[in-house]
Protein backbone atom coordinates (compact mmCIF):
# COMPACT_ATOMS: atom_id res chain seq x y z
CA UNK A 1 0.00 0.00 0.00
CA UNK A 2 1.64 3.35 -1.05
CA UNK A 3 1.03 5.79 1.74
CA UNK A 4 0.79 9.96 1.25
CA UNK A 5 3.66 11.92 1.95
CA UNK A 6 1.55 13.82 5.05
CA UNK A 7 0.82 9.72 6.33
CA UNK A 8 4.34 9.05 6.45
CA UNK A 9 5.33 12.55 7.95
CA UNK A 10 3.16 11.86 11.01
CA UNK A 11 3.87 8.46 11.33
CA UNK A 12 7.76 9.53 11.23
CA UNK A 13 7.97 12.20 13.59
CA UNK A 14 4.51 12.15 15.36
CA UNK A 15 3.26 15.12 17.12
CA UNK A 16 1.81 15.54 20.54
CA UNK A 17 2.99 11.88 21.98
CA UNK A 18 2.41 11.40 25.05
CA UNK A 19 -0.13 11.61 28.12
CA UNK A 20 -1.53 14.26 30.64
CA UNK A 21 -2.76 13.17 34.14
CA UNK A 22 -5.82 11.17 33.36
CA UNK A 23 -7.56 12.21 36.85
CA UNK A 24 -7.03 16.10 36.25
CA UNK A 25 -10.17 18.12 36.00
CA UNK A 26 -8.83 20.25 33.29
CA UNK A 27 -8.31 17.05 31.44
CA UNK A 28 -10.35 14.90 29.17
CA UNK A 29 -9.35 11.57 27.25
CA UNK A 30 -10.43 9.77 25.35
CA UNK A 31 -9.82 6.25 24.38
CA UNK A 32 -11.45 4.47 21.48
CA UNK A 33 -11.09 1.43 19.20
CA UNK A 34 -10.44 -2.15 20.32
CA UNK A 35 -7.18 -3.79 20.23
CA UNK A 36 -9.06 -6.99 18.38
CA UNK A 37 -9.85 -4.49 15.79
CA UNK A 38 -6.09 -3.65 15.05
CA UNK A 39 -7.04 0.51 16.20
CA UNK A 40 -6.85 1.99 19.80
CA UNK A 41 -6.41 5.47 20.08
CA UNK A 42 -5.46 7.84 22.94
CA UNK A 43 -6.39 11.42 23.05
CA UNK A 44 -6.13 13.67 25.72
CA UNK A 45 -7.11 17.28 25.78
CA UNK A 46 -6.30 19.88 28.55
CA UNK A 47 -8.98 23.05 28.57
CA UNK A 48 -8.62 26.56 30.01
CA UNK A 49 -11.99 26.65 32.29
CA UNK A 50 -12.10 30.58 31.47
CA UNK A 51 -11.95 30.38 27.81
CA UNK A 52 -12.78 26.66 26.94
CA UNK A 53 -9.71 26.44 24.33
CA UNK A 54 -7.64 23.59 24.32
CA UNK A 55 -4.09 24.48 25.29
CA UNK A 56 -2.82 20.97 25.03
CA UNK A 57 -3.50 17.77 23.25
CA UNK A 58 -1.43 14.78 23.63
CA UNK A 59 -1.93 10.73 21.99
CA UNK A 60 -0.81 7.62 22.06
CA UNK A 61 -2.18 5.01 19.48
CA UNK A 62 -2.00 1.59 18.71
CA UNK A 63 -2.74 1.18 14.99
CA UNK A 64 -1.45 0.94 11.46
CA UNK A 65 0.02 3.93 9.72
CA UNK A 66 -2.37 6.04 9.04
CA UNK A 67 -4.60 5.76 13.01
CA UNK A 68 -0.93 6.97 13.97
CA UNK A 69 -1.54 9.83 11.19
CA UNK A 70 -5.38 10.79 11.87
CA UNK A 71 -4.54 10.95 15.38
CA UNK A 72 -1.14 12.82 15.06
CA UNK A 73 -2.96 15.43 13.46
CA UNK A 74 -6.13 15.46 15.46
CA UNK A 75 -4.18 16.64 18.04
CA UNK A 76 -2.79 19.39 16.23
CA UNK A 77 -5.79 20.53 14.86
CA UNK A 78 -7.64 20.43 18.17
CA UNK A 79 -4.96 22.92 19.79
CA UNK A 80 -5.87 26.18 20.23
CA UNK A 81 -9.25 25.65 18.96
CA UNK A 82 -12.61 26.06 22.20
CA UNK A 83 -14.30 22.73 22.88
CA UNK A 84 -17.34 23.73 20.62
CA UNK A 85 -14.63 24.40 17.54
CA UNK A 86 -13.13 20.95 17.63
CA UNK A 87 -16.31 19.19 17.79
CA UNK A 88 -16.70 20.84 14.46
CA UNK A 89 -13.91 18.74 12.89
CA UNK A 90 -15.20 16.14 10.75
CA UNK A 91 -13.29 12.93 9.99
CA UNK A 92 -13.50 13.98 6.10
CA UNK A 93 -11.43 16.61 7.19
CA UNK A 94 -9.04 14.10 7.66
CA UNK A 95 -9.16 11.77 5.29
CA UNK A 96 -8.75 14.81 2.82
CA UNK A 97 -6.23 16.45 4.04
CA UNK A 98 -3.75 12.69 4.71
CA UNK A 99 -5.17 11.31 1.38
CA UNK A 100 -6.83 8.43 3.08
CA UNK A 101 -7.70 5.52 0.75
CA UNK A 102 -11.38 4.22 1.17
CA UNK A 103 -9.81 0.94 3.40
CA UNK A 104 -8.60 3.47 6.01
CA UNK A 105 -11.54 5.64 5.94
CA UNK A 106 -12.18 3.88 9.32
CA UNK A 107 -9.16 5.60 11.00
CA UNK A 108 -10.32 8.67 10.54
CA UNK A 109 -13.39 8.20 11.94
CA UNK A 110 -11.68 6.68 14.98
CA UNK A 111 -9.51 10.13 15.05
CA UNK A 112 -13.05 12.28 15.21
CA UNK A 113 -14.45 10.03 17.44
CA UNK A 114 -11.62 10.53 19.93
CA UNK A 115 -11.92 13.90 19.95
CA UNK A 116 -15.51 13.64 20.81
CA UNK A 117 -15.09 10.95 23.73
CA UNK A 118 -12.09 13.28 25.34
CA UNK A 119 -14.32 16.31 25.38
CA UNK A 120 -17.17 14.03 26.19
CA UNK A 121 -14.70 13.26 29.40
CA UNK A 122 -13.55 16.43 30.01
CA UNK A 123 -17.54 18.30 30.24
CA UNK A 124 -18.43 15.51 32.30
CA UNK A 125 -15.63 16.48 35.09
CA UNK A 126 -16.75 20.38 34.14
CA UNK A 127 -20.69 19.02 35.52
CA UNK A 128 -19.14 17.01 38.90
CA UNK A 129 -16.55 19.99 39.46
CA UNK A 130 -18.74 22.86 38.91
CA UNK A 131 -21.23 22.62 42.11
CA UNK A 132 -18.26 21.86 44.45
CA UNK A 133 -16.36 25.02 42.81
CA UNK A 134 -19.29 27.05 43.35
CA UNK A 135 -19.90 25.71 46.91
CA UNK A 136 -15.91 26.74 47.72
CA UNK A 137 -17.16 30.27 46.60
CA UNK B 1 1.03 17.27 34.59
CA UNK B 2 2.00 16.25 31.32
CA UNK B 3 4.65 13.56 30.06
CA UNK B 4 6.12 13.80 26.70
CA UNK B 5 7.54 10.71 25.14
CA UNK B 6 10.26 11.94 22.81
CA UNK B 7 9.61 9.65 19.89
CA UNK B 8 12.69 9.37 18.09
CA UNK B 9 12.06 10.02 14.31
CA UNK B 10 13.00 7.76 11.87
CA UNK B 11 15.77 8.33 10.52
CA UNK B 12 16.87 7.11 6.80
CA UNK B 13 18.97 4.13 7.59
CA UNK B 14 22.44 3.35 6.28
CA UNK B 15 22.93 -0.55 5.30
CA UNK B 16 25.84 -1.95 6.81
CA UNK B 17 28.50 -3.81 5.01
CA UNK B 18 27.20 -6.32 2.96
CA UNK B 19 23.84 -5.80 3.41
CA UNK B 20 22.09 -4.34 0.39
CA UNK B 21 18.55 -2.40 0.68
CA UNK B 22 16.03 -3.13 1.08
CA UNK B 23 16.40 -6.64 2.37
CA UNK B 24 14.32 -9.60 1.41
CA UNK B 25 13.33 -12.07 3.70
CA UNK B 26 9.57 -13.19 2.13
CA UNK B 27 10.71 -16.28 1.26
CA UNK B 28 7.41 -17.93 1.30
CA UNK B 29 5.42 -15.44 -0.89
CA UNK B 30 8.28 -16.22 -3.57
CA UNK B 31 11.69 -16.63 -3.68
CA UNK B 32 14.35 -15.18 -6.56
CA UNK B 33 15.04 -17.36 -8.94
CA UNK B 34 18.58 -18.82 -8.74
CA UNK B 35 21.01 -17.93 -11.43
CA UNK B 36 21.15 -21.46 -12.27
CA UNK B 37 17.98 -21.99 -12.91
CA UNK B 38 17.69 -18.68 -15.56
CA UNK B 39 20.76 -20.66 -17.31
CA UNK B 40 19.10 -23.43 -18.01
CA UNK B 41 15.67 -21.75 -19.15
CA UNK B 42 17.21 -19.48 -22.05
CA UNK B 43 17.77 -21.39 -24.32
CA UNK B 44 14.17 -23.07 -24.14
CA UNK B 45 12.72 -19.66 -25.00
CA UNK B 46 13.93 -19.08 -28.71
CA UNK B 47 16.71 -21.78 -29.55
CA UNK B 48 14.93 -25.04 -28.21
CA UNK B 49 11.10 -23.19 -28.73
CA UNK B 50 9.38 -26.15 -29.82
CA UNK B 51 6.09 -27.72 -28.68
CA UNK B 52 7.05 -30.56 -26.70
CA UNK B 53 4.46 -32.37 -28.00
CA UNK B 54 5.38 -31.99 -31.51
CA UNK B 55 6.20 -35.82 -32.13
CA UNK B 56 7.64 -35.44 -36.14
CA UNK B 57 10.89 -32.95 -35.90
CA UNK B 58 13.79 -32.28 -34.02
CA UNK B 59 12.20 -28.51 -32.39
CA UNK B 60 9.69 -30.83 -30.72
CA UNK B 61 12.17 -33.14 -29.31
CA UNK B 62 14.19 -30.66 -27.88
CA UNK B 63 11.37 -29.19 -25.95
CA UNK B 64 10.43 -32.97 -25.04
CA UNK B 65 14.07 -33.68 -23.66
CA UNK B 66 13.65 -30.78 -21.60
CA UNK B 67 10.24 -31.57 -20.13
CA UNK B 68 11.99 -35.36 -19.46
CA UNK B 69 15.06 -34.50 -18.07
CA UNK B 70 13.08 -31.99 -15.88
CA UNK B 71 9.98 -34.90 -14.79
CA UNK B 72 13.36 -37.35 -14.04
CA UNK B 73 14.78 -34.60 -11.51
CA UNK B 74 11.10 -33.28 -9.98
CA UNK B 75 10.42 -37.45 -9.37
CA UNK B 76 13.89 -37.87 -8.10
CA UNK B 77 14.01 -35.21 -5.36
CA UNK B 78 10.56 -36.08 -3.88
CA UNK B 79 10.84 -40.11 -4.03
CA UNK B 80 8.35 -40.90 -7.03
CA UNK B 81 8.61 -42.26 -10.92
CA UNK B 82 8.48 -39.74 -13.57
CA UNK B 83 5.16 -41.41 -14.57
CA UNK B 84 3.75 -39.53 -11.42
CA UNK B 85 4.37 -36.17 -12.30
CA UNK B 86 1.88 -33.83 -13.92
CA UNK B 87 3.15 -30.32 -14.67
CA UNK B 88 0.72 -27.75 -14.26
CA UNK B 89 0.84 -23.73 -13.61
CA UNK B 90 1.77 -23.98 -10.17
CA UNK B 91 0.60 -25.06 -6.90
CA UNK B 92 -3.14 -23.32 -7.20
CA UNK B 93 -3.45 -25.32 -10.21
CA UNK B 94 -2.44 -28.34 -8.52
CA UNK B 95 -4.47 -28.23 -5.59
CA UNK B 96 -7.35 -27.67 -7.66
CA UNK B 97 -7.01 -30.50 -9.60
CA UNK B 98 -5.82 -32.73 -7.10
CA UNK B 99 -9.08 -32.25 -4.91
CA UNK B 100 -11.57 -31.64 -7.90
CA UNK B 101 -9.98 -34.89 -9.85
CA UNK B 102 -10.11 -36.84 -6.95
CA UNK B 103 -13.93 -35.56 -5.98
CA UNK B 104 -15.33 -36.16 -9.20
CA UNK B 105 -13.33 -39.88 -10.13
CA UNK B 106 -14.36 -41.06 -6.70
CA UNK B 107 -18.19 -40.10 -6.37
CA UNK B 108 -19.10 -42.87 -6.58
CA UNK B 109 -17.43 -44.39 -3.09
CA UNK B 110 -18.12 -41.20 -1.22
CA UNK B 111 -18.84 -37.36 -1.40
CA UNK B 112 -17.09 -36.77 2.04
CA UNK B 113 -13.20 -34.60 2.13
CA UNK B 114 -11.22 -33.88 5.27
CA UNK B 115 -9.33 -30.73 5.65
CA UNK B 116 -7.88 -28.47 8.19
CA UNK B 117 -8.66 -24.72 8.66
CA UNK B 118 -4.96 -23.70 8.29
CA UNK B 119 -4.99 -24.65 4.47
CA UNK B 120 -3.87 -22.26 1.81
CA UNK B 121 -6.99 -20.83 0.64
CA UNK B 122 -6.62 -22.82 -2.71
CA UNK B 123 -7.91 -25.85 -0.78
CA UNK B 124 -9.79 -24.44 1.30
CA UNK B 125 -11.93 -22.45 -1.51
CA UNK B 126 -11.73 -25.42 -3.82
CA UNK B 127 -13.43 -27.53 -0.64
CA UNK B 128 -15.94 -24.74 -0.38
CA UNK B 129 -16.85 -24.60 -4.18
CA UNK B 130 -16.89 -28.76 -3.90
CA UNK B 131 -19.85 -28.24 -1.06
CA UNK B 132 -21.75 -26.55 -3.45
CA UNK B 133 -21.89 -29.41 -5.31
CA UNK B 134 -22.87 -31.73 -3.17
CA UNK B 135 -19.58 -32.65 -1.08
CA UNK B 136 -19.59 -32.86 2.73
CA UNK B 137 -16.14 -31.33 3.93
CA UNK B 138 -14.89 -31.46 7.56
CA UNK B 139 -12.90 -28.33 8.17
CA UNK B 140 -10.33 -29.92 11.45
CA UNK B 141 -9.78 -27.17 13.69
CA UNK B 142 -5.57 -27.17 15.20
CA UNK B 143 -3.99 -26.94 18.16
CA UNK B 144 -2.31 -24.56 19.75
CA UNK B 145 0.85 -25.67 18.12
CA UNK B 146 -1.14 -25.54 14.67
CA UNK B 147 -0.88 -29.21 14.33
CA UNK B 148 -4.15 -31.28 13.41
CA UNK B 149 -4.57 -33.72 16.20
CA UNK B 150 -4.68 -37.16 14.52
CA UNK B 151 -7.33 -38.49 16.72
CA UNK B 152 -9.67 -35.95 15.73
CA UNK B 153 -8.52 -37.03 12.28
CA UNK B 154 -9.32 -40.05 13.29
CA UNK B 155 -12.79 -39.55 14.35
CA UNK B 156 -13.98 -37.18 11.26
CA UNK B 157 -12.95 -40.01 8.67
CA UNK B 158 -16.30 -42.39 7.71
CA UNK B 159 -17.35 -44.66 5.15
CA UNK B 160 -18.03 -42.29 3.16
CA UNK B 161 -14.45 -40.16 2.89
CA UNK B 162 -12.78 -40.32 0.07
CA UNK B 163 -10.04 -37.63 0.22
CA UNK B 164 -8.00 -36.11 3.05
CA UNK B 165 -6.18 -33.10 2.02
CA UNK B 166 -3.60 -31.43 4.64
CA UNK B 167 -0.64 -29.43 3.80
CA UNK B 168 3.02 -30.07 4.64
CA UNK B 169 4.61 -27.39 5.24
CA UNK B 170 2.33 -24.07 6.46
CA UNK B 171 2.82 -21.09 4.42
CA UNK B 172 2.19 -18.30 7.28
CA UNK B 173 3.84 -20.29 10.61
CA UNK B 174 6.01 -23.08 8.77
CA UNK B 175 4.46 -25.77 11.05
CA UNK B 176 5.21 -28.93 9.53
CA UNK B 177 2.23 -31.42 10.00
CA UNK B 178 2.52 -35.50 10.58
CA UNK B 179 2.19 -36.12 6.76
CA UNK B 180 3.39 -39.46 7.70
CA UNK B 181 1.03 -40.29 10.70
CA UNK B 182 -1.85 -39.04 8.09
CA UNK B 183 -1.23 -41.14 5.18
CA UNK B 184 -0.80 -43.98 7.49
CA UNK B 185 -4.10 -43.87 8.78
CA UNK B 186 -5.72 -42.65 4.82
CA UNK B 187 -4.14 -45.84 3.65
CA UNK B 188 -5.79 -47.87 6.39
CA UNK B 189 -9.15 -46.78 5.28
CA UNK B 190 -8.72 -46.87 1.43
CA UNK B 191 -8.99 -43.17 1.64
CA UNK B 192 -6.96 -40.70 -0.65
CA UNK B 193 -4.05 -38.60 0.74
CA UNK B 194 -3.39 -35.43 -0.71
CA UNK B 195 -0.82 -32.95 0.13
CA UNK B 196 -0.34 -29.19 -0.66
CA UNK B 197 3.77 -29.32 -0.15
CA UNK B 198 4.19 -25.84 -1.55
CA UNK B 199 6.51 -24.69 1.19
CA UNK B 200 7.74 -28.05 2.14
CA UNK B 201 9.43 -29.70 -1.48
CA UNK B 202 13.11 -28.68 -1.82
CA UNK B 203 13.23 -27.35 1.61
CA UNK B 204 12.75 -30.54 3.87
CA UNK B 205 12.99 -34.28 2.75
CA UNK B 206 9.91 -35.06 0.92
CA UNK B 207 9.50 -38.46 0.32
CA UNK B 208 5.87 -39.80 -1.64
CA UNK B 209 6.45 -43.66 -0.01
CA UNK B 210 8.06 -42.93 3.44
CA UNK B 211 5.63 -40.71 4.01
CA UNK B 212 2.40 -42.26 2.61
CA UNK B 213 1.78 -39.97 0.07
CA UNK B 214 -1.07 -40.40 -2.88
CA UNK B 215 -1.65 -37.03 -4.58
CA UNK B 216 0.55 -34.35 -3.91
CA UNK B 217 1.00 -30.33 -5.12
CA UNK B 218 4.61 -28.84 -6.09
CA UNK B 219 5.44 -25.48 -6.80
CA UNK B 220 8.41 -23.96 -8.28
CA UNK B 221 9.16 -20.42 -7.33
CA UNK B 222 9.28 -21.06 -3.71
CA UNK B 223 11.91 -23.29 -4.42
CA UNK B 224 14.03 -20.58 -6.63
CA UNK B 225 12.30 -21.36 -9.62
CA UNK B 226 10.13 -19.53 -12.07
CA UNK B 227 6.44 -18.30 -11.60
CA UNK B 228 4.06 -19.82 -13.48
CA UNK B 229 5.11 -23.88 -13.39
CA UNK B 230 4.41 -26.30 -10.49
CA UNK B 231 3.51 -29.98 -10.46
CA UNK B 232 1.24 -32.35 -9.26
CA UNK B 233 2.77 -36.05 -7.82
CA UNK B 234 -0.14 -38.90 -8.75
CA UNK B 235 0.30 -42.49 -6.83
CA UNK B 236 0.51 -45.09 -9.66
CA UNK B 237 0.64 -48.08 -7.77
CA UNK B 238 -0.07 -49.17 -3.92
CA UNK B 239 -2.57 -47.97 -4.35
CA UNK B 240 -3.12 -46.50 -8.44
CA UNK B 241 -5.40 -42.89 -8.14
CA UNK B 242 -6.76 -41.70 -11.09
CA UNK B 243 -7.95 -37.92 -11.01
CA UNK B 244 -10.51 -36.63 -13.81
CA UNK B 245 -9.13 -33.47 -15.30
CA UNK B 246 -10.26 -29.93 -14.88
CA UNK B 247 -8.73 -28.81 -18.09
CA UNK B 248 -9.82 -30.38 -21.56
CA UNK B 249 -8.27 -30.40 -24.49
CA UNK B 250 -5.06 -31.71 -26.18
CA UNK B 251 -4.71 -34.27 -23.69
CA UNK B 252 -1.40 -33.89 -22.57
CA UNK B 253 0.23 -35.06 -19.15
CA UNK B 254 -1.37 -38.36 -19.94
CA UNK B 255 -4.84 -36.86 -19.82
CA UNK B 256 -4.71 -35.29 -16.42
CA UNK B 257 -3.78 -31.77 -17.50
CA UNK B 258 -4.13 -30.58 -20.98
CA UNK B 259 -2.47 -27.47 -22.80
CA UNK B 260 0.67 -27.13 -24.38
CA UNK B 261 3.71 -27.43 -22.00
CA UNK B 262 5.34 -24.48 -20.81
CA UNK B 263 8.51 -26.16 -21.51
CA UNK B 264 11.09 -23.11 -20.26
CA UNK B 265 9.19 -23.10 -17.01
CA UNK B 266 9.23 -26.91 -16.79
CA UNK B 267 12.99 -26.80 -17.39
CA UNK B 268 13.53 -24.10 -14.90
CA UNK B 269 11.36 -26.51 -12.01
CA UNK B 270 13.70 -29.56 -12.92
CA UNK B 271 16.71 -27.13 -12.22
CA UNK B 272 15.69 -26.21 -9.17
CA UNK B 273 14.85 -29.77 -8.12
CA UNK B 274 18.08 -30.66 -8.69
CA UNK B 275 19.75 -28.52 -7.01
CA UNK B 276 17.37 -28.87 -3.95
CA UNK B 277 18.36 -32.71 -4.61
CA UNK B 278 21.92 -31.74 -3.96
CA UNK B 279 21.87 -28.35 -1.59
CA UNK B 280 18.84 -28.94 0.56
CA UNK B 281 20.38 -30.78 3.45
CA UNK B 282 23.47 -27.76 3.63
CA UNK B 283 21.10 -25.28 3.01
CA UNK B 284 18.22 -26.19 5.74
CA UNK B 285 21.00 -25.95 8.41
CA UNK B 286 22.50 -22.70 7.48
CA UNK B 287 18.54 -21.31 7.26
CA UNK B 288 17.70 -23.16 10.50
CA UNK B 289 21.06 -20.91 11.95
CA UNK B 290 19.91 -17.58 10.89
CA UNK B 291 16.26 -17.92 11.94
CA UNK B 292 17.18 -18.76 15.39
CA UNK B 293 19.75 -16.26 15.24
CA UNK B 294 17.14 -13.70 14.36
CA UNK B 295 15.21 -15.28 16.88
CA UNK B 296 17.51 -14.53 19.83
CA UNK B 297 18.49 -11.75 18.81
CA UNK B 298 15.15 -9.85 18.55
CA UNK B 299 13.64 -11.87 21.66
CA UNK B 300 17.16 -11.13 23.34
CA UNK B 301 15.67 -7.36 23.29
CA UNK B 302 12.26 -7.32 23.76
CA UNK B 303 9.32 -8.68 26.28
CA UNK B 304 5.65 -9.73 25.31
CA UNK B 305 7.01 -11.12 22.05
CA UNK B 306 5.35 -14.57 21.48
CA UNK B 307 6.28 -17.21 18.23
CA UNK B 308 3.42 -18.37 16.66
CA UNK B 309 3.28 -22.27 16.07
CA UNK B 310 5.86 -25.22 17.19
CA UNK B 311 9.39 -24.11 16.63
CA UNK B 312 10.36 -28.37 16.96
CA UNK B 313 8.23 -29.38 13.99
CA UNK B 314 8.95 -26.31 11.27
CA UNK B 315 10.16 -24.94 8.12
CA UNK B 316 13.83 -24.26 8.81
CA UNK B 317 13.63 -20.86 7.27
CA UNK B 318 10.39 -19.73 8.88
CA UNK B 319 9.74 -17.59 12.21
CA UNK B 320 6.10 -16.33 12.72
CA UNK B 321 6.27 -13.88 15.56
CA UNK B 322 3.69 -11.51 17.36
CA UNK B 323 4.92 -8.46 18.83
CA UNK B 324 2.07 -7.65 21.63
CA UNK B 325 0.80 -3.66 21.59
CA UNK B 326 2.23 -3.37 18.03
CA UNK B 327 0.10 -3.56 15.06
CA UNK B 328 1.06 -5.33 12.47
CA UNK B 329 1.31 -2.87 9.46
CA UNK B 330 2.62 0.23 11.36
CA UNK B 331 5.23 -1.95 12.20
CA UNK B 332 5.84 -3.03 8.29
CA UNK B 333 5.71 0.26 7.84
CA UNK B 334 8.81 1.28 9.95
CA UNK B 335 10.99 -1.32 8.78
CA UNK B 336 9.85 -0.25 5.10
CA UNK B 337 13.54 -1.35 3.66
CA UNK B 338 12.93 -4.89 4.82
CA UNK B 339 10.62 -6.92 2.62
CA UNK B 340 8.20 -9.36 5.58
CA UNK B 341 4.76 -9.93 5.82
CA UNK B 342 2.24 -9.34 8.74
CA UNK B 343 -0.91 -11.16 9.86
CA UNK B 344 -2.64 -8.23 10.50
CA UNK B 345 -6.06 -7.06 9.11
CA UNK B 346 -4.55 -3.80 7.85
CA UNK B 347 -2.80 -5.41 5.30
CA UNK B 348 -4.81 -7.49 3.64
CA UNK B 349 -8.10 -6.81 1.70
CA UNK B 350 -10.63 -8.34 3.92
CA UNK B 351 -9.59 -6.13 7.05
CA UNK B 352 -9.79 -9.66 8.95
CA UNK B 353 -6.92 -10.77 10.80
CA UNK B 354 -4.52 -14.12 9.52
CA UNK B 355 -7.39 -16.88 9.83
CA UNK B 356 -4.62 -19.13 10.09
CA UNK B 357 -3.00 -17.39 13.62
CA UNK B 358 -6.82 -17.01 14.74
CA UNK B 359 -6.97 -20.90 14.25
CA UNK B 360 -3.93 -21.50 16.57
CA UNK B 361 -5.87 -19.36 19.47
CA UNK B 362 -3.90 -16.49 19.24
CA UNK B 363 -6.38 -13.14 20.31
CA UNK B 364 -7.14 -11.12 17.45
CA UNK B 365 -5.10 -8.17 19.10
CA UNK B 366 -2.12 -10.51 18.91
CA UNK B 367 -2.47 -11.51 15.52
CA UNK B 368 -3.09 -8.23 13.98
CA UNK B 369 0.77 -7.51 15.21
CA UNK B 370 2.38 -10.54 13.77
CA UNK B 371 5.45 -10.38 11.17
CA UNK B 372 6.27 -13.39 9.30
CA UNK B 373 9.91 -14.07 8.14
CA UNK B 374 10.76 -15.90 5.47
CA UNK B 375 14.61 -16.65 5.33
CA UNK B 376 15.77 -18.31 2.27
CA UNK B 377 18.86 -19.37 0.64
CA UNK B 378 20.16 -15.60 -0.57
CA UNK B 379 20.09 -14.14 3.05
CA UNK B 380 23.28 -13.87 4.83
CA UNK B 381 24.05 -13.03 8.71
CA UNK B 382 24.95 -9.59 7.94
CA UNK B 383 20.98 -9.41 6.94
CA UNK B 384 19.75 -10.99 9.86
CA UNK B 385 21.40 -9.17 12.52
CA UNK B 386 20.54 -5.95 10.19
CA UNK B 387 16.77 -6.87 10.55
CA UNK B 388 17.14 -7.69 13.94
CA UNK B 389 17.89 -4.53 15.00
CA UNK B 390 15.54 -2.47 13.10
CA UNK B 391 12.57 -4.72 14.38
CA UNK B 392 13.96 -4.45 18.09
CA UNK B 393 14.22 -0.48 17.05
CA UNK B 394 10.67 0.01 15.73
CA UNK B 395 8.89 -2.08 18.43
CA UNK B 396 10.60 0.04 20.68
CA UNK B 397 9.46 3.18 19.29
CA UNK B 398 6.30 1.99 18.58
CA UNK B 399 5.53 0.98 21.89
CA UNK B 400 6.19 4.35 23.08
CA UNK B 401 3.19 5.38 21.13
CA UNK B 402 1.34 2.82 22.17
CA UNK B 403 -1.53 3.14 25.00
CA UNK B 404 -1.87 -0.50 25.43
CA UNK B 405 1.62 -0.64 26.32
CA UNK B 406 1.08 2.04 28.33
CA UNK B 407 -1.66 0.59 29.83
CA UNK B 408 -0.15 -3.02 30.71
CA UNK B 409 2.55 -1.02 32.21
CA UNK B 410 0.77 0.36 34.69
CA UNK B 411 -0.78 -2.61 35.40
CA UNK B 412 -3.93 -2.60 33.55
CA UNK B 413 -5.52 -5.75 32.24
CA UNK B 414 -6.23 -4.92 29.21
CA UNK B 415 -8.68 -8.09 28.63
CA UNK B 416 -11.14 -6.41 31.18
CA UNK B 417 -10.87 -2.85 29.87
CA UNK B 418 -14.69 -2.48 28.18
CA UNK B 419 -13.52 -1.60 25.18
CA UNK B 420 -15.88 0.48 22.74
CA UNK B 421 -16.91 -1.61 19.20
CA UNK B 422 -15.53 0.59 16.29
Amino acid sequence: MAYSDKVLDHYSNPRNVGSMDKNSSEVGTGLVGAPECGDVMKLQIKVNPQTNIIEDAKFKTFGCGSAIASSSLATEWVKGKTVDEALQIKNTEIVKELSLPPVKIHCSVLAEDAIRAAIHDWKKKQEVTKPTAVAAQ
Amino acid sequence: MSTDVKTIPQAEHVAPEGVKLPVYMDNHATTPMDPRVLEEMLPFFMEKFGNAASRNHSFGWAGEEGVETARERVAKLVGATTKEIIFTSGATESDNLAIKGVAEMYREKGNHIITAVTEHKAVLDTCKRLEKYGYRVTYLPVQKDGLVDLDELKRAMDDKTILVTIMWANNEIGVLQPVAEIGKLCRERGIIFHTDATQAVGKIPVDVNKNNIDVMSISAHKMYGPKGVGALYVRRKNPRVQISAIIDGGGHERGMRSGTLNVPGIVGLGKACAIASEEMAKESCKLAGLRNRLRDKIMGQLDEVYINGTMEHRLPGNLNISFAYVEGESLLMGINDIAVSSGSACTSATLEPSYVLKALGTGDDLAHSSIRFGLGRFNTEAEVDYVADRVVETVSRLRELSPLYEMAKEGVDLKSVKWAAE
